[in-house]
């Protein structure tokens, strides 16, 4: 019966979490989350937190971030990405940005797409030799 | 001396559909994404916390490297889920083994206890199966 709780349990603090990861561009309530999966606010975080190692708030501003990196490098502009990514504040959203990459989002954006260019350009710079020769491809 | 892995090989049928199961259902990242010729690219994608490790995934295709008969044996036992390709680690294998079957990847087997934590196996799109472990700290 135990087991049978536990999974229970389980089912409800992952589908919270695909539920952020569905929602998050969209104005999302926390506190909501935690009453629809029938949990204290409190319980919820702890219970999320021992899953997931982050708080959910935490974990959705990484989601966020994640999810901007990927429409910068589809070369969105960084207002259109913060929009796009639920951060209406473009200072708020380039702070978040920088402090979890380490890098301002029109920085990371630059190198990516410098990559980017060189990976179209010169395709065999990106594969180990080995590989390359034994496909027969070349320059 | 081997100091390190850096890349790793999983022979795939279809990489579009590869590129769907390991980055939108697993959740890897895409390392590196070219297009090599007609037919195929070079396509890898590394574990959400292990960015150094490039998994490639390999499509059998007729050419330099595999013969119609290879390409035609491989598929076969690649489909029938004749290759153990890894074995993947994560915190918590309950929670990872309900979002990944909600979202569709199949188990071969559910979550067991082992003496080295809890495993469980599951098929890629291909037909490769996988270990996933919950190691005890």
């Amino acid at each position: 019966m135990e087991q049978y709780e536990k999974i229970y349990l389980y089912k409800r603090i992952v589908s919270a979490k695909l539920f952020i990861d569905k929602f998050y561009a969209d104005s999302i309530d926390l506190d909501d989350i935690a009453d629809q999966a029938n949990f204290s606010k409190f319980h919820f975080i702890r219970l999320f937190k021992s899953i997931y190692s982050l708080t959910p708030k935490n974990y959705l501003i990484h989601l966020r971030i994640e999810k901007a990196k990927e429409l910068l490098r589809e070369g969105h502009s960084v207002l259109a990405t913060g929009l796009m990514v639920g951060l209406e504040s473009p200072t708020s959203f380039a702070g978040m940005f920088k402090k979890i990459t380490g890098q301002s989002p029109s920085h990371f954006q630059k190198s990516e797409t410098t990559r980017k260019n060189e990976m179209n350009k010169y395709p065999l710079r990106f594969i180990p030799n080995c590989f390359a020769e034994t496909h027969g491809w070349k320059e | 001396m081997i100091t390190r892995i850096t890349h790793t090989s999983v022979y795939v049928l279809n990489q579009d559909s590869a590129y769907d199961f390991y980055v939108n259902k697993l959740g890897f990242k895409v390392h590196t994404d070219v297009p090599m010729g007609k037919d195929a690219r070079w396509l890898t994608v590394t574990p959400p916390e292990q960015p150094e490790l490039e998994i490639t995934l390999f499509l059998i295709i007729e050419g330099s490297m595999f013969d119609k008969e290879t390409v035609q044996t491989m598929t076969s036992l690649i489909r029938k889920g004749t290759f153990g390709a890894a074995v993947f680690t994560c915190k918590d294998l309950l929670a990872t083994y309900e979002e990944l079957k909600s979202k569709g990847v199949v188990f071969k087997k559910p979550p067991t206890k082992e003496f080295y934590g809890y495993e469980a196996l599951f098929l890629d799109d291909s037909g490769n199966w996988f270990s996933l472990a919950q190691i005890n700290s």
